[in-house]
């Protein structure tokens, strides 16, 4: 490593080798290899079984769940259309979209701005501002959610569409994203933003149309990043969101179990409308989720 | 004019900071202090107020513990069983999986793709694949335990069975996370070490207790505080899970979190919630403040 490789380059550099292939070191005996191979395939069948399981359960019909076959003998689409004209899932699933859009929006917003700022400006109080916001990572959501509900309760935010508002709020501005924005703006050049001062550009412009555009993959991972972690968001939609129609996708799913219990082939369909999303959100970026996650341990 | 220019600096860096500090003090900070308070006072969340009863919620959450049928004194045991068998065996899973994982070129993309799967998707939709796969009579295991001549087991609805049945599942969850992590890791190892050892005569098994291991030491002190971070808070999993989602059967699976929610939102006993969210929060700054010693003594080889 040399000095001038700066912190951010050299993490990049060390979350690339996790999605390439890695270097091949010693020549293995094979039968070794196919051990390895072995292992690995067990543990993967123990990953996607419970997938694939979940997705065959949704096509069969249900009186055949108590018959234990793997296929569905006669595959139907009935517990979808059931699932999704019976209950409220299609409403929960445009809230979680909007929910989660509009939050991935103002975090790639706010957290770059700042991110940007804590970089490339210098103005008093600049460190203890920077720490103020670091150190609310060590506070636990846990502990904020009983403050937070008092103050929705006084505000209005847990009834009626103020209800988006009160889901949403906590998670407009984020400090992991803020830390994060803050590494990847090192790698943009000062000598460029100067030369757009020179040119009369405002500050803001100069943000925008010059730093911004030079950090897109890093904004990109931060918006899958919160984007999923939204989507999948629990414990605090679930405390603010009290009516059903405001519900998320995770919050309804967990409530639809007491409507439809021990009918598990409606319960699978749900489970499946809420991941499967997801799983074509993952299969695309995969590389860039694993190079994120490699590179910084966040998870939304 | 160099002053001016610093001057329309500031005003620019605080232009843009505006929002965001409103957001930190207003949403982050006064809810912090609003925690504390809370957790001395009898808190109506309805009249926004309630009589400051100082150490009162906290001497309670102190009698609770040597109830024998207590929830809370339930949620700390547990608490602490998920984060003792759920940290280690998730870390040397993890490790197990990366070094086979570093070992191969085929396919290598499709592996860290199947486990990390579970990772992207909602605890909720987790939950419930798993509940159906316990399932008494009717579910997956228990079919094949059938099969194969084994007697049915009970799973989440034994009070024996539940705890360990939900630690499985958290950890099959986030065993994607902990991989990608010590590959990372791994692959920060310069292959020089190993072929020196090789020269040196070193078997495998010496190579991965002297090289691999030691090397690895800051990412296992950085997972190893992040999963008990994350087994201390366990909710999602238990809420959806247990008997009705109360941490049943018999208290067997409740967390510390799931009480703060059945004490704050459901009997709006928000005083006595905010005191073990108080409680909560402090063992996780002491194993933040752990870690941060820990690494800043880290040698470099």
């Amino acid at each position: 490593m040399t000095i001038a490789e700066s912190e951010a380059e050299r993490l990049i550099r060390l979350s690339e080798q996790v999605v390439t292939a890695p270097s091949h070191r010693r020549a293995r005996v094979s039968w070794l290899t196919a051990l390895v191979y072995l292992l690995l395939s067990l543990g993967a069948v123990v990953m996607i079984v419970p997938f694939v399981w979940m997705v065959l359960t949704s096509f069969k019909p249900g009186t055949e769940l108590i018959d234990f076959a793997f296929l569905p003998k006669n595959p139907t689409l009935e517990n979808y259309r059931l699932v999704l004209t019976t209950s409220s899932f299609g409403r929960w699933y445009l809230n979680s979209l909007f929910v989660a859009t509009v939050s991935t929006l103002t975090v790639a917003f706010f957290d770059s701005l700042v991110g940007y700022t804590f970089n490339k400006f210098e103005f008093p109080g600049k460190t203890i501002i920077f720490l103020g916001i670091l150190a609310t990572l060590m506070i636990p959501t846990e502990m904020l959610i009983i403050p937070w509900y008092n103050m929705s309760v006084q505000l209005g935010w847990h009834q009626g569409a103020m209800q988006y508002w009160g889901i949403v709020f906590p998670g407009v501005i984020t400090a992991v994203g803020i830390f994060l924005m803050r590494q990847f703006f090192d790698g943009v050049p000062n000598e460029l933003l100067d030369a757009a001062r020179i040119d009369g550009m405002n500050e803001f412009g100069i943000f925008w149309r010059i730093a911004m555009p030079l950090v897109k993959p890093a904004v990109a991972a931060l918006c899958i990043f919160n984007f999923i972690g939204n989507w999948n968001a629990y414990l605090w939609p679930l405390i603010i969101a009290s009516s059903r129609q405001f519900y998320t996708l995770p919050v309804g799913l967990s409530f639809f179990r007491g409507e439809s219990t021990t009918q598990w082939e409606k319960i699978m369909t749900g489970a499946s409308l809420a991941t499967i999303p997801l799983l074509i959100v993952f299969i695309l970026f995969q590389r860039q989720i694993i190079k994120g996650i490699a590179l910084t341990g966040i998870k939304g | 004019m160099k002053l001016t220019l610093r001057r329309r600096q500031i005003l620019w860096a605080y232009t843009f900071l505006a929002v965001s500090l409103v957001f930190f003090v207003v949403i982050r900070w006064y809810p912090t202090i609003l925690a504390f308070n809370i957790s001395f006072r009898d808190w109506n969340v309805f009249q926004n107020s309630g009589p400051w009863i100082g150490l009162q919620n906290y001497q309670d959450i102190w009698d609770d513990l040597f109830k024998q049928r207590s929830a809370v004194r339930a949620a700390f045991f547990n608490t602490f069983r998920y984060v003792i068998i759920g940290v280690p065996v998730q870390l040397m899973l993890g490790l197990m999986v990366a070094m086979l994982l570093n070992s191969i070129v085929r396919a290598a993309g499709f592996f860290r793709a199947a486990y990390f799967i579970p990772y992207v998707t909602s605890l909720v939709a987790v939950a419930f694949v798993w509940n159906w796969l316990y399932a008494p009579q009717s579910g997956l295991i228990n079919q094949i335990l059938l099969a194969l001549g084994l007697p049915m087991q009970g799973f989440t609805k034994s009070p024996q069975q539940a705890l360990y049945s939900i630690t499985a599942v958290a950890i099959w969850a986030s065993l994607g996370f902990t991989i990608i992590i010590f590959l990372a890791g791994l692959q920060q190892i310069p292959d020089i070490y190993y072929e020196a050892a090789q020269i040196d005569g070193a078997g495998r098994w010496q190579m991965f207790w002297r090289i691999t291991l030691p090397l690895l030491n800051p990412v296992i002190v950085y997972l190893s505080v992040l999963q008990t971070i994350a087994f201390l808070r366990m909710f999602d999993l238990v809420r959806n899970m247990s008997d009705q989602g109360q941490g049943g059967p018999l208290n067997s699976s409740t967390t510390v979190v799931l009480e703060v929610y059945k004490e704050g939102f459901g009997s709006y006993n928000m005083g006595y919630a905010a005191a073990l969210t108080v409680l909560l929060f402090f063992v996780i700054l002491l194993i933040t403040i752990f870690q941060l010693r820990v690494l800043q003594r880290r040698v470099e080889y």
